[in-house]
C-alpha cells in the first residue's frame, strides 16, 4: 500500500493543437503539441493541505483534472491513495471528490438542497444521512436560510457555496478544490477557509489539494505548496521555506523621531549590508538589510547614540507573492485560461 | 437487490429527479409542448377527414402525434444531453464520480419518459375526445407490453445518440437537427408506413418508432390491421431485439468514447 496520499511520476501532458488554431506557418503533417505538463514529480502525504500555485495556463488545473480521473496523461503515472488513476480509475472515484472555482454545474430547476441531494447519490449516500450532512454544510456555510430556493435564483457567490458543499457532502477521503473562494466576497471566503480548516482538523486522515489565485490564501491555509510554471513544478515546500528562499538577508523597518541623526552612520556599521531612509513630516522612515540578524542591536545602539528615538521597529518578512515572483519571474496575472 | 443494483437504481432515480420535478415547477412547457402539437395532429385529422379516409386513420394520426413527442425527447433531450451537461459543468462530475455511466444514462431516459408520457397521453386524450376515434384493442396488456417495449428500444436508441453525441460534441446539435425530420417520414407516424414500398419500409422497421407505432396501431384499430406492416408478434420480437442491441451498444460507446475522450482531453476541454 501507497504511505502517500497522491504520488506523481514524470506526468506528461500534451494537447494537439487544433487545426483551426494553429498559424499558416505550421506544417498540417506534422500536428502542434501544447505541453500542458512535464514531468511532474509530486509526493503529498495523508492528512496534508497542498496548495498548487501557478499562473494562467501553468498546468494546475491539468494535473487535478488528470489526479481526479478526467483526463488521462500523456506519458508518466499518478496514484491517489495508492491507486493508479488511469487503470483503477473506477476505485480513485469512490475515495476523491473536487469542486471547481465558478463552476456553473447543477439544474436550475432544482433547489439547493434538491442538487445537493442529487450529487450526493451518484455517491451512494443514503438519503436521510445525506440530508444530515447537507443541513449541517448550509449552515457552515451560511446557506441554510437558501436551502429551498431553486439556484437559477441564486447569486454567483451563493452558488459558490453551494458547489462548495457538493465537494464536501460525500465526505471525501481526497479532496480537490480549484480557486474554491473565486467570486466569493471577503466573508464568505474567510467562511470558507475557516470550514477547510476544521474540516481537516476534524478527521487527520483527510488530504486536500487546493488551487488558488490568492497568496494570502495558500500562505494561511497550506501545509505545503508547489509552484507551477509551464507544466513544471519549480518549487515545492512549506509557505516559510518558500519565503525564506527569496530572504537571503534579514530586513528591519524602523521609524525615527525627526529632529536628530541618528540614522546617519548606519550605511557604515559592520554587518549592515544596505541603508535606505526616507524623511517624512511625523517620522523618518529607515530600511536595514542585514548580513546576520543579531546585527539589529548594533543598529538600535547607533541610533540612540546619534539622539533619535525609535517609534517602532519590524522584521520584514518575505510574502507568498514575494517567493512566487522571484521563482516564476514575472506578476500576478489574474486570469484564468486553464484547460 | 445486491448493492451495486441498489447502487443503481439510486443513481437512476437521482438523475431522473429533474426532469420529473420539472412537470411541477415548469407548466408552461407542458402547455406550449401539448398545444402545439395538437394543432398539428389536428390539421393531418382534418385532412383525412376531408378526403373520408376511415375513422381510424385519425386514430392513427393521433397516436402518432403523441408519440412524435417521445422522438422528440429521445433525441433533444437523451441525445443532446450530455452535449448540455458538458456544456454546464454537469458532465465531468457525473465522470469524475464513482457510479456507472450507464445509470446516469438509465435515470435520463427514465424522467424523460416520464416527462414525455404526460404530453404525449395529453395529445392523446384531447386528440381522442376531439376526433372521437374509436378505439378498441384486441388486448389492454398487449398494448402495454408493445408500449413498453418500443420504450425500451426508442430510449437505448437514445443511449446510443447520447454516447456517440458525446464524441461529436457541438456538432451533435446539427445531427439531431438531421435525424428530425427523415424519422418522421421512415417511421410512418401519419400515415401507415406500408405506402413507403417493401424496400423502403423493411429498412425503416428497424427504427424502433416504425415497429412499435405499427404494433401499436394493429394493436388498437384491428380493423386495419391488415394494412400493418409485420405481424404483430413479429414486430414485438424486432423491438426486443433492438432493445437490447440499443442498450448494449449504448455501453460499449459509451466506455470506448469516455476512453478516448479522456485521451483526447474533449470531456473537459471545451476548445477542442
Amino acid at each position: 500500500m501507497d504511505p502517500l496520499a497522491i504520488r506523481t511520476v514524470d506526468l506528461r501532458r500534451t494537447y494537439k493543437t487544433p487545426r483551426r488554431q494553429r498559424t499558416p506557418s505550421e506544417d498540417d503533417a506534422h500536428p502542434t503539441e501544447f505541453v500542458a505538463l512535464d514531468n511532474i514529480n509530486v509526493e503529498i502525504r495523508p492528512g496534508e493541505l497542498f496548495g498548487l500555485l501557478g499562473s494562467n495556463g501553468a498546468g494546475k488545473t491539468t494535473l487535478i483534472k488528470i489526479l481526479t480521473t478526467l483526463l488521462a496523461p500523456t506519458s508518466g503515472s499518478a496514484w491517489v491513495d495508492g491507486l493508479e488513476v488511469v487503470a483503477q480509475a473506477q476505485a480513485v472515484r469512490e475515495r476523491i471528490n473536487m469542486v471547481s472555482g465558478g463552476e456553473t454545474s447543477g439544474y436550475g430547476v432544482l433547489t439547493v438542497r434538491e442538487n445537493l441531494w442529487l450529487f450526493s447519490q451518484l455517491y451512494g449516500v443514503p438519503g436521510k444521512e445525506a440530508r444530515c450532512r447537507i443541513d449541517r454544510l448550509l449552515a457552515a456555510v451560511g446557506l441554510h436560510d437558501r436551502a429551498d430556493t431553486r439556484i437559477s435564483h441564486l447569486s454567483t457567490g451563493q452558488r459558490q457555496k453551494m458547489n462548495f458543499c457538493r465537494g464536501f457532502v460525500t465526505q471525501p477521503q481526497i479532496l480537490f478544490l480549484d480557486e474554491p473562494t473565486l467570486g466569493l466576497d471577503v466573508t464568505a471566503a474567510r467562511t470558507v477557509r475557516q470550514f477547510v480548516r476544521e474540516w481537516m482538523n476534524e478527521r487527520p486522515g483527510r488530504t486536500l489539494v487546493l488551487t488558488t489565485h490568492y497568496m494570502a490564501e495558500a500562505d494561511e491555509l497550506c501545509d505545503r505548496i508547489a509552484i507551477i510554471h509551464r507544466g513544471r513544478v519549480l518549487a515545492c515546500d512549506t509557505p516559510t521555506a518558500l519565503k525564506r528562499r527569496v530572504q537571503r538577508y534579514p530586513t528591519f523597518e524602523l521609524a525615527l523621531t525627526t529632529g536628530a541623526n541618528g540614522w546617519h552612520g548606519l550605511g557604515a556599521l559592520a554587518g549592515v549590508q544596505q541603508c535606505t531612509c526616507a524623511e517624512g513630516s511625523a517620522s523618518i522612515d529607515v530600511r536595514v538589510t542585514l548580513q546576520e540578524e543579531a546585527v539589529v542591536g548594533s543598529v538600535v545602539q547607533e541610533i540612540l547614540r546619534g539622539g533619535s528615538q525609535i517609534l517602532s521597529l519590524k522584521k520584514v518578512e518575505p510574502s507568498l507573492e514575494d517567493a512566487f515572483i522571484e521563482l516564476v519571474g514575472h506578476g500576478w496575472v489574474p486570469r484564468e485560461v486553464d484547460a | 437487490m445486491t448493492r451495486a443494483a441498489a447502487f443503481f437504481m439510486r443513481v437512476t432515480l437521482a438523475r431522473a429527479y429533474p426532469r420529473v420535478i420539472a412537470l411541477r415547477r415548469q407548466p408552461g412547457w407542458l402547455l406550449l409542448e401539448t398545444v402545439l402539437p395538437i394543432l398539428s395532429v389536428s390539421a393531418m385529422a382534418f385532412a383525412y377527414r376531408a378526403m373520408q379516409a376511415p375513422e381510424e386513420y385519425l386514430g392513427f394520426v393521433i397516436l402518432g402525434g403523441a408519440m412524435t413527442a417521445f422522438w422528440l425527447n429521445v433525441i433533444w433531450s437523451m441525445g443532446a444531453q450530455f452535449y448540455w451537461d458538458r456544456e454546464a459543468g454537469n458532465l465531468e462530475l457525473f465522470i469524475a464520480a464513482p457510479c456507472s455511466m450507464m445509470a446516469i444514462l438509465a435515470g435520463m431516459a427514465l424522467g424523460g419518459m416520464a416527462l414525455t408520457l404526460v404530453r404525449a397521453l395529453t395529445i392523446f386524450l384531447i386528440g381522442w375526445l376531439a376526433f372521437g376515434v374509436p378505439l378498441a384493442p384486441t388486448s389492454w396488456w398487449a398494448l402495454l407490453g408493445t408500449f413498453l417495449l418500443l420504450m425500451l428500444a426508442l430510449y437505448g436508441l437514445g443511449m446510443v445518440f447520447a454516447s456517440a453525441f458525446l464524441w461529436w460534441g457541438r456538432q451533435a446539435l446539427h445531427i439531431v437537427s438531421l435525424l428530425q425530420e427523415p424519422v418522421y417520414l421512415l417511421s410512418g407516424l401519419n400515415f401507415p408506413v406500408r405506402v413507403l414500398g417493401s424496400a423502403v419500409s423493411s429498412v425503416a422497421a428497424l427504427l424502433p418508432l416504425t415497429a412499435g407505432v405499427d404494433a401499436l396501431r394493429q394493436i388498437l384499430f384491428p380493423r386495419l390491421a391488415d394494412q400493418g406492416l409485420l405481424p404483430v408478434w413479429v414486430e414485438v420480437m424486432l423491438l426486443a431485439l433492438l432493445a437490447v442491441l440499443f442498450i448494449s451498444l449504448a455501453r460499449y460507446l459509451l466506455a470506448r468514447l469516455e476512453r478516448r475522450a479522456r485521451h483526447d482531453g474533449r470531456l473537459t476541454v471545451r476548445w477542442l
